[in-house]
This record gives structure tokens, sequence and C-alpha cells, in this order.
């Protein structure tokens, strides 16, 4: 049965054609292209590498640049609180300074009016009695010209006197 | 995943060689029919010779011939004569034509039916067989699939050498070869074969490539298509010696220990029982790979030429059975041509995956127990 003896002449040119094919293959054909693929391949798990790399060294500046948005905030926080403690300090004591100073301004006032016054009163009390000695005289000369006069007088003065004690 | 990709394909390996069976019988059932057929119709008294011959024309076409039929036009045949070239006491290079019908030329003449190397180039004068590397359909085929297969390789490799990969996607020739051969390498070689797996692409691509191309031009039912040739015992052998070649010549000592002196009882080895099967299994494996495709691509053609024979074989029941029958004869015929392109494609694989699994077997790693 010829279709299962093979047959001497077609196995040698499989053999010659076979192998021709599988050297031109193997010299100038597969090689170059796989080698190729693999290349790309490479190429493409290196970018991928890089890729990933890049991401993550963008995710961490942008962590970081979030940590110094929150800094910066804080930070401005602070000094927004110390300029408003400084303020509210600064207004407090110049209140208290100012009040001081009104309430000194205003003491020094009332000693001096209270001098004024006291010079004043002194004054009008000593020319007050002057005026009165001047009177007294004017009246006293006039009640000694009779005798009754001079009695009751001296009644009066000494009534005004006890009263004057009393008061 | 992978895993599952292993199953099934063992499940089509497994399969293959039934379907090829029950063709096989199919086949047989045919020929019957035939016979019976022109039995039947020499009854009614018809003429016997215009009815079809199953054995001329399947062997017609799937076996080997030192001319390539084309076509026959009224009784004249079409067909392409090939160099017959014999050593025997020196060179006898001659066209087929002058062997045609029997002719006797330079002392040889074709074997008849009957004789033991029948349909082969004898001497005239006993009967006896020269040294033939005749130039026969199958050889021509071979060639010219060859052919068409190294230039689109080396097209495609000009592509990359070309181009500059790395800025480029595969256009074109490479675009079509890529993907199969990315797949075959890295899916098929490199899982099977090993970390050394480099070393053997070149030639299990080849081999891939060469099985895949034959098998399609094989399909293509007209010159230069047609040629039976991953079909033959003889390509298929030779396929089958390069792998057995690629296995044994590059076994790593462990291999070699695992033949020779495996890991089993000592009375085991000491009769050798077992170095004597591991042996037997070197020649089981390359063997199995040179019946399956040979089986495979051969059951493949009988089932097409046996669909498209039923519409000649028919013609004697009335133009009723006849033409329902060829209705049905055509799209079997689609059918089975579609299913000829998974085939095609399916042995080159498989040929090619167990190739790269009887290679990787014969590179152990050498396992720290």
């Amino acid at each position: 049965m010829s279709l299962i003896t093979p047959d001497f002449g077609l196995l040698f040119w499989m053999v010659l054609i076979f192998g021709a094919v599988f050297f031109l293959f193997a010299k100038f054909g597969f090689p170059v292209i796989t080698k190729a693929v693999r290349q790309r391949s490479e190429h493409i798990e290196q970018s991928l590498r890089a890729a990933e790399e890049a991401r993550l060294s963008l995710e961490r500046f942008a962590e970081d640049q979030n940590r110094l948005i929150e800094q910066t905030k804080v930070e401005r926080a602070e000094i927004l609180k110390a300029a408003s403690d400084e303020r509210n300090a600064l207004l407090a004591k110049a209140q208290e300074d100012a009040s001081a100073e009104a309430a000194k301004i205003l003491r020094n006032a009332r000693e001096e009016i209270a001098a004024e016054q006291e010079l004043a009163r002194r004054e009008l009390r000593s020319e007050l009695s002057a005026l009165s000695v001047a009177v007294a005289e004017k009246i006293v000369r006039k009640e000694l010209d009779n005798a009754d006069g001079q009695k009751q007088l001296l009644d009066k003065y000494v009534e005004e006197a006890v009263q004057s004690q009393v008061n | 995943m992978r895993a599952s990709r292993f199953v099934i394909l063992a499940l089509c390996i497994l399969l293959l060689p039934i379907r090829s069976f029950a063709v096989a019988q199919d086949d047989r059932m045919d020929q019957d029919d035939a016979v019976i057929l022109s039995e039947a119709v020499g009854v009614g008294g018809v003429e016997e010779s215009s009815s079809i011959d199953m054995q001329e024309y399947l062997f017609g076409h799937i076996a080997d011939a030192y001319d390539w039929h084309i076509t026959t036009v009224n009784g004249h045949h079409v067909s392409i004569p090939l160099p017959v070239i014999l050593i025997d006491g020196g060179l006898h290079v001659f066209s087929s034509e002058k062997l045609a019908h029997g002719a006797v030329y330079d002392g040889y003449r074709v074997a008849t039916e009957g004789e033991p190397s029948a349909g082969k180039i004898v001497r005239a004068s006993d009967g006896t067989r020269p040294l033939d590397i005749s130039i026969t359909k199958n050889v021509c085929g071979l060639l010219i699939d060859s052919v068409l297969l190294v230039v689109l390789i080396l097209l495609c490799a000009r592509w990359y050498r070309r181009h500059d990969v790395l800025k480029e996607a595969p256009t074109g020739i490479a675009g079509l070869f890529e993907p199969l051969i990315v797949m075959i390498e890295q899916d098929v070689i490199k899982d099977a074969v090993g970390p050394e797996y480099q070393k053997f692409s070149p030639y299990l691509l080849t081999a891939f490539f060469f099985i895949l191309i034959n098998n399609l031009m094989g399909i293509v039912p007209f010159f230069p298509g047609g040629a039976n040739i991953t079909g033959n015992i003889a390509v298929t052998m030779a396929m089958a010696v390069f792998t057995f070649l690629a296995v044994n010549l590059f076994g790593n000592k462990h291999y070699w220990k695992e033949i020779l002196w495996p890991d089993v009882p000592l009375f085991l080895k000491a009769i050798p029982i077992m170095p004597v099967i591991e042996i037997i299994g070197m020649f089981t494996k390359p063997f199995s790979l040179m019946i399956r495709l040979f089986a495979n691509m051969l059951a493949g053609h009988i089932m097409l030429l046996s669909t498209i024979a039923v519409i000649f074989l028919t013609v004697k029941l009335g133009p009723a059975i006849n033409g329902s029958l060829s209705v049905i004869s055509v799209l079997f015929g689609i059918f089975l041509d579609v299913l000829e392109l998974l085939v095609a494609f399916i042995q080159a694989y498989v040929f090619t995956m167990l190739s790269s699994v009887f290679i990787g077997l014969a590179h152990p790693q050498h396992e720290t127990h």
C-alpha cells in the first residue's frame, strides 16, 4: 500500500526543502522578528514602569504641596491670631493709659478747683471778716450810744455764741 | 486559564484520530456504495464504463504522482509534466510525459496495478525500482509552498529590519504574521520548552508555518494547491525525524539519566524494563506526531473528495435524487472546507505544541528535593 510506505524520493526532497527553509528562517527570518518583538515588549515594560514611577513621584509631589498648603494655612491663622491679640492688647493698654491719664487730669483739676475754692473761700472769709468788723464797729458805735442798747447787745452776743457753740 | 487551554487541546488531540477513523469508515462505505451503485447500474443495462471509479478517483487525488493532473476535458487529460530524476548507474533525467499511458522510455516504465510497486517508475526489464528522486507532484507542491512561505516570512522580517519597532506599529505583512508568531512563541514554545526556548523557537516556528502553509494549500482545489502534501507519510515522517533530532540531540544529562537509569526501584532497572520502555517511548513520541498529522490531513482530503464524489455517483439515479443530493453535497462540502481550515491550523498547532513539549521534557530542570 503506497499510502503508508514513505517514498524515498519525496523523503529526500522533503528533507532538502525543509532544511533549506529552516536555514533561511533561522538565519534571516524568525530571529529578526522575535528579537524585534521582544525588544518592543521590553520597551513597553520599561515605559510602564517609568510611567508608574512618574505617577508615584507626582503623587508624592502633590502630597508635599498639600502639606505645604496646610502648613501655610496654620501659620497664617497663627499670625492672624497673634496680630489680633497684639492689637487687642494695644487697645486695652491704650484705653487703660487714657483712662488713667483722664483720671489723673480729673484729679488734678479737682485738686486745683478745691485749692482755688479754698483760696477764694479764705479771701472771701477774710474780706467778710474785715467787712463784718467794719460793720460791727459801726453798729457797735451806734448801739453803744445808749445803755439799754448795750445790754441788749451783750445778750444777743451771748446767745449767738451759745448757738454757734451748739452748732 | 492556561491549564484549561491545555485540557481543551488534549481533548482535540484525543478526538481527532477518532474522527479520522470515522472518516476512514465513511470512505469505505462510500467505496462500497460506489461498487453497489455501479453493479446496480450494470444490472440495469446502462453502460458500465461511464461510472466513476472511486479507487482511481480517490488515489488520483491523494496519492503522489509523476505529473500534476489539473483536469480532464472531453476525456483528454490536462496535466503539467514534471521532471523524472533517476539514479541508476548514472543520472537519468526526462519529462514524465514520456512515460504516459504505460509507455517505456530509456528502459523505464510506470508499474501497473497488481505489481509490488504499482504507480512507481520501475525498470522495464525486471520491474525493480531504481533510485528515484523525481520532482513529483508533492515535491513540486512542497517547492511552490516553500517559496511562497519563504517570501512571506522574509518580507515580514524585512519590515522589522527596515522599521523602528519602538516607534511604529506593524503594518501589512508584519501585522499579519506578528500575532501568529507571538502566539506560537510566547504561548506554546515558551511555556512548553522552558527557559531555553529561544534556541528552539526558530525550528518550532518553521515547523508550524511549514505545516500550516502546506495544510492550507492542500485545501485549495486547483493548481498550485490541492497536492496532498502533509497527508503524505514521507513528509510527516521527515517532520517527525526533525523533531526527534531536536529532542534527542539537545537533551541534557538529566534527560538521559531519566531514560537509562530512572528513579524507580532497582529491580525495575536491573532487568532493564524501565529503560527499555523509555527507549521505546523516545521513538513512539515522534511516531505519534508522524501518524497524527498524516492521518488527519489524509482523512480531511478523503472526506472532502468523498462528499464531492456523491454528486457524480448519483448521476445514474435520476435528476431528482442527483439534484437534491448535489445540493446536500455542496452544502456539506462547504462545511467540510471550513472545518478543514480549522483542522489545518489545529494540526500545525498541535505538531508544534507537542514538539515543544517533547523538547521541554528533554530539558528537565534539576529539582532539589
